[in-house]
């Protein structure tokens, strides 16, 4: 029961973070200020760090997290480099 | 001496010789020349300890593996030809040394030329000691570049550089089709081995491939020896140094064609076909040299057509057949290389204390120079054919064979003709430069040069004479091992005597002397006139077609194909090659049938499923928005990677995912600092409509890039449907840890089972971050971006309105966060590098990734702090990292070798560390490292250089400010 409960849960997690993702996507495309777009993208980072860590619950497996701790800690850069050329209008001064 | 050891020195030790030359000091002209003496007297004395067991008539060989999976050795071989040709090139090399010591400028590098002299000393003895047709051509090969570094020495002369292109083009093309004709030998033999070769002559002779084979080989002979109609680029070769022409020109290079037809006499010679191709070369090059010969005013250049000549006159002996003949040319061959290489140096003698070459300027020298005049008499007597000097016993081996050749009435009188135009020029060299009043107005006072620059060509004089008066005691020996070696038991009865009694041949010569003279004398009042080039053929100039040629397929073909077939319409290239591509696997699949998949198909997890249908839409979006916000599509493109990366974890492959998402970042990084140079927004289009045009094609674009998209889809469809059944992954799989020493079986693939293609991308990617950064350099932003951007200047703007500001302060209060975050991440950043690193070998990660988030590490300072403040804190040196990388890689690759295992071969134990227990260690992880160093070096290469765009335009804009015509953006 409880692992049926689990799994549920896992797989409803699953489906609805893929569905945020098409939300953050939605944004991107649409708009409609240059900054929506770039906390959309980082949202969609987020979101994708999180679903392979729910991957990894869902397979037991440990190799994933690797995976969200990389864009955990370096999928802000893209971010970054985005804010700052609407900032200053270049990434390196 | 082992006979493996002598051979391998005579071959090595010039290369040797020619590194530590190239190593001296520029000006050090006495201990470069003391280093290429020693060089070339040591390669004779090797020659000297040869000599015994060759007069037994014996064959040194010495084999050294090469390529044996092919069967293919390293051979050096020995006989009496290569004897004697390897005496010659060591011998009048020494010579030349000596000569080139005293004739050399000190203003001129010297130490580079006796390197360049010494490499070609090299490659000429690896040239006559191959015993292998592949090596042969390779060494070939060799003494053409090295020529043309030769020749072109004094490149800073339009003329060497144009002597050195053109003899390079000739000689080097003529040595590829020489490279097909003796792998067409080969092919026919079925071995390359000069040995079996040698004995299998029937068999080439009766091949069908025989002609085609005796074409090509042909060509390479006769462009090298410089014989009609490929003659013309040895008289530009004279831009060259004298000590050059008198090696090059006399002794080896030229030679080597005749060498290469001496030596394949036995096997090719015989046929109608190679009488009729060699023998009219031949004739043709010995008339129309000596004739043209009369007619230079250059001492040098009447030097070479005569040099042409006499090579015509031993192809011509060479191609008739005959045992007798062949005794004959490799007479002459060493006869022409002691009196040419002495008249050269005699030339070169008169050049460098006159200041001129020009035979119109030059007279009397007989006055301020007697010895070098005599020295020069007597060798252009020998060039003659004047009695008792050596030319004239081969001269008249030559008309004795030319009477007896079958029944052609036309061979003798044209040999007689040409040696009557030889006794004119010889006349001329000498009389013009030596007698007559005294000189006008030379560029310098004439006088004798120093004992040691004549004392090459005492030496070689008194050789002329010596086997002018006793040629049976003094080269009888050496001939006849040479004539041995090639023709075997065949080696004709020939007698080396100076009086014949009175026969035809002496006849032919008197004829040929006296009818000399009377020409010269007959010719003088058209010489003195001094009218460039000879009559009746002036038009006839090879080099003149040849540039034709060269400017035809170099220039105006290739201008017309690129004109048909390229395009620098990056849309029309995109095109054709989706177009290309859609062709080539629509015609794959239509040839060979594609059937479904042999795996049983699976069902669709719906979460992989709408995470492909948001990559699906961010893929679309971005080709939507590609052209008018490409901001958003940008963006756009990083989110459809990172599903990609998703899918990739999805479907159990870390390491590709982990690759896929550090690419992705530093992709959109790369593209954003791009985005800074591009135009601001492309018109919209305007309120008038679109085109029918416009609209078609975007109609057919649309078909297109669905049609590849669909097929792109397909071909992976079908590829991730089916598997194998031996599959290579099972290979790998089975072998990493048990040969590899790692569990992660990808980076085992790439450092180790695959370690040498890695080793090739990290080079080319090194090379590509060089180029890049080379294009950058020169890179000029357009004029509507130069400026700085508008948010910089409200901000600036807003620094400036308020007076407790100061310029620069907005920006620094909005950067304080991510500044302190990025500053306080960085070594957080490096440790998950060096973790990705060093746990490469056995889980996700490796030297690659690890590059790039090492790499990332250092953008983000440059990109939050700014690149002045992070070049003031952390000095990044991309060419120390990248050149690290690439000896690291390369040397851990070569260090298997010193345990005698293979290239790139991995060692692989546990190593016991204090605290840290056993670990287990792979010198895999060195090549891991090098890979990693590279990555950085080239990365953070590219990316700096492009980020300093903005720096170097901030420049330009300050120095606009302050002077408004400058707009030029300066040099960093």
């Amino acid at each position: 029961m409880t692992a049926m409960i689990l799994s549920w849960s896992v797989f409803l997690a699953q489906v609805m973070l893929a569905l945020a993702m098409g939300c953050a996507v939605w944004r991107v495309a649409v708009g409609p200020r240059a900054q929506d777009r770039v906390l959309a993208l980082d949202t969609f980072y987020v979101l994708a760090a999180m679903l392979l860590l729910v991957f990894g619950i869902r397979t037991g497996s440990v190799v994933y997290f690797e995976a969200a701790l990389v864009i955990a800690l370096l999928g802000f850069v893209a971010t970054a480099a985005l804010s700052k050329f609407l900032m200053r209008g270049e990434v390196i001064e | 001496m082992s006979d493996s050891l002598l051979l391998l020195s005579l071959v090595a030790l010039p290369f040797l010789g020619a590194l530590a030359a190239s190593l001296l000091a520029t000006h050090a002209r006495n201990a470069a020349a003391y280093l290429a003496g020693g060089v070339a007297l040591a390669g004779l004395a090797l020659v000297w300890t040869a000599y015994p067991t060759i007069s037994q008539g014996g064959v040194l060989r010495a084999e050294f593996a090469w390529v044996p999976q092919l069967g293919l050795n390293f051979v050096l071989r020995m006989d009496g030809l290569a004897w004697l040709f390897a005496g010659m090139v060591t011998g009048i090399g020494a010579l030349v040394v000596v000569y080139a010591r005293y004739y050399m400028s000190t203003e001129d590098p010297v130490p580079r030329f006796f390197a360049f002299l010494l490499a070609f000393m090299g490659a000429m003895c690896g040239l006559v000691l191959s015993g292998n047709l592949i090596q042969l051509a390779f060494f070939w090969e060799m003494t053409s570049l090295f020529s043309f570094l030769l020749i072109g020495y004094w490149h800073h002369t339009q003329a060497a550089r144009d002597g050195a292109r053109i003899a390079l083009t000739v000689t080097a093309t003529g040595g590829l089709c020489l490279f097909a004709g003796l792998l067409l030998i080969g092919h026919i033999v079925g071995s390359h081995d000069l040995d079996v070769v040698l004995a299998s002559g029937d068999a080439i002779r009766n091949h069908p491939l025989y002609l085609p084979a005796l074409v090509l080989v042909l060509l390479g002979a006769l462009t090298k020896s410089a014989q009609f109609p490929f003659h013309f680029w040895l008289p530009h070769a004279m831009a060259a140094p004298t000590p050059v022409s008198a090696y090059l020109h006399s002794a080896t290079l030229v030679k080597v064609g005749l060498f290469l037809m001496v030596r394949l006499w036995p096997v090719m010679a015989g046929t109608d076909a190679w009488f009729w191709i060699v023998g009219t070369a031949g004739l043709i090059t010995l008339l129309v040299g000596a004739y043209v010969a009369i007619f230079q005013h250059d001492l040098k250049g009447l030097l070479a057509y005569s040099t042409i000549s006499h090579l015509g006159l031993i192809t011509l002996l060479l191609g008739l057949n005959s045992h007798l003949a062949l005794v004959a040319a490799i007479f002459h061959i060493l006869n022409h290389a002691t009196f040419k290489a002495s008249l050269f140096m005699a030339a070169g003698i008169i050049d460098h204390e006159s200041g001129t070459r020009d035979i119109r300027r030059l007279s009397g020298l007989n006055r301020t120079m007697p010895f070098t005049g005599r020295l020069a008499l007597v060798a252009a007597a020998a060039m003659a054919g004047v009695p008792l000097l050596n030319g004239f016993i081969s001269k008249e081996m030559f008309f004795e064979e030319a009477l007896s050749a079958d029944g052609l009435l036309v061979l003798p009188l044209v040999a007689m003709l040409a040696s009557a135009f030889s006794v004119t020029y010889s006349l001329r060299f000498i009389h013009g430069t030596f007698f007559g009043p005294d000189p006008q107005d030379l560029p310098r006072q004439p006088h004798e040069p120093p004992a040691w620059m004549r004392f090459p060509v005492e030496i070689l004089v008194l050789g002329c004479i010596f086997v002018g008066v006793l040629p049976a005691a003094t080269v009888g020996p050496f001939l006849d091992l040479a004539a041995r070696s090639v023709l075997g038991e065949a080696t004709p009865y020939y007698s080396l005597a100076v009086w014949h009694g009175v026969n035809l041949p002496l006849v032919m010569s008197m004829i040929a002397l006296g009818g000399g003279v009377v020409l010269y004398m007959a010719l003088q009042k058209h010489l003195r006139s001094g009218i460039e080039g000879p009559p009746l053929i002036r038009r006839l100039e090879g080099r003149r077609i040849f540039e034709r040629a060269l400017v035809f397929l170099s220039w105006r073909l290739a201008r017309r194909l690129e004109g048909v077939l390229g395009t620098r319409r990056l849309q029309q290239q995109l095109r054709m090659v989706l177009l290309l591509a859609l062709a080539a696997g629509g015609f794959a699949a239509w040839h060979r049938g594609v059937g479904p998949g042999n795996l049983v198909p699976q069902g669709v997890d719906p979460v992989i499923a709408l995470v492909w249908v948001v990559g699906a839409a961010c893929a679309l979006g971005a080709a939507w928005q590609a052209k008018f916000h490409r901001f958003a599509a940008i963006m756009l493109l990083g989110g459809a990677g990172l599903v990609v990366c998703i899918t990739f974890v999805w479907f159990s492959a870390p390491d590709l995912a982990l690759t896929q998402l550090l690419v992705e970042v530093v992709t959109t990084v790369l593209l954003v600092l791009g985005l800074r140079w591009l135009p601001k927004r492309m018109d919209k289009p305007g309120a008038t409509g679109v085109e029918v045009v416009t609209i078609s094609r975007r109609l057919r674009d649309l078909a297109i890039a669905i049609a590849a998209g669909l097929g792109m889809a397909a071909l992976a469809f079908a590829v991730m449907t089916r598997t194998p059944p031996d599959l290579l992954a099972q290979h790998f799989l089975a072998r990493a840890y048990t040969e590899g020493g790692g569990t992660n079986v990808v980076n085992v693939i790439l450092v180790d089972f695959r370690a040498f293609d890695t080793l090739g991308e990290i080079f080319v990617l090194g090379a590509v971050a060089l180029t890049v950064f080379a294009l950058l350099r020169r890179f000029r932003p357009a004029p509507e971006s130069v400026e700085v951007p508008e948010q910089q200047r409200d901000q600036s703007a807003r620094d400036a309105e308020r007076p407790d500001r100061r310029d620069g302060d907005t920006v620094a209060d909005w950067l304080l966060v991510p500044s302190v975050l990025t500053r306080l991440l960085f070594p957080v950043i490096c440790i998950l590098a060096v973790h990705l690193l060093l746990r490469g070998h056995d889980q996700p990660g490796g030297g690659f990734a690890a590059g790039l988030v090492a790499s990332i590490a250092i953008i983000l300072q440059y990109m939050i702090g700014g690149a002045a403040w992070t070049e003031e804190k952390l000095r990044v040196l991309p060419l120390r990292w990248m050149g690290t990388g690439l000896l690291l890689a390369g040397g851990v690759g070569l260090a298997s070798l010193f345990f005698g295992m293979p290239f790139l071969t991995t060692y692989f134990a546990y190593a016991d560390l204090p605290w840290i227990g056993r670990v287990p260690t792979a010198s895999a992880l060195l090549f891991d490292i090098g890979v990693f160093a590279l990555v950085v070096g080239a990365t953070v290469l590219m990316l700096i250089a492009l980020a300093h765009q903005s720096v170097r335009g901030h420049r330009a804009e300050r120095r606009a400010e302050t002077a408004p015509r400058a707009l030029v953006p300066g040099e960093d």
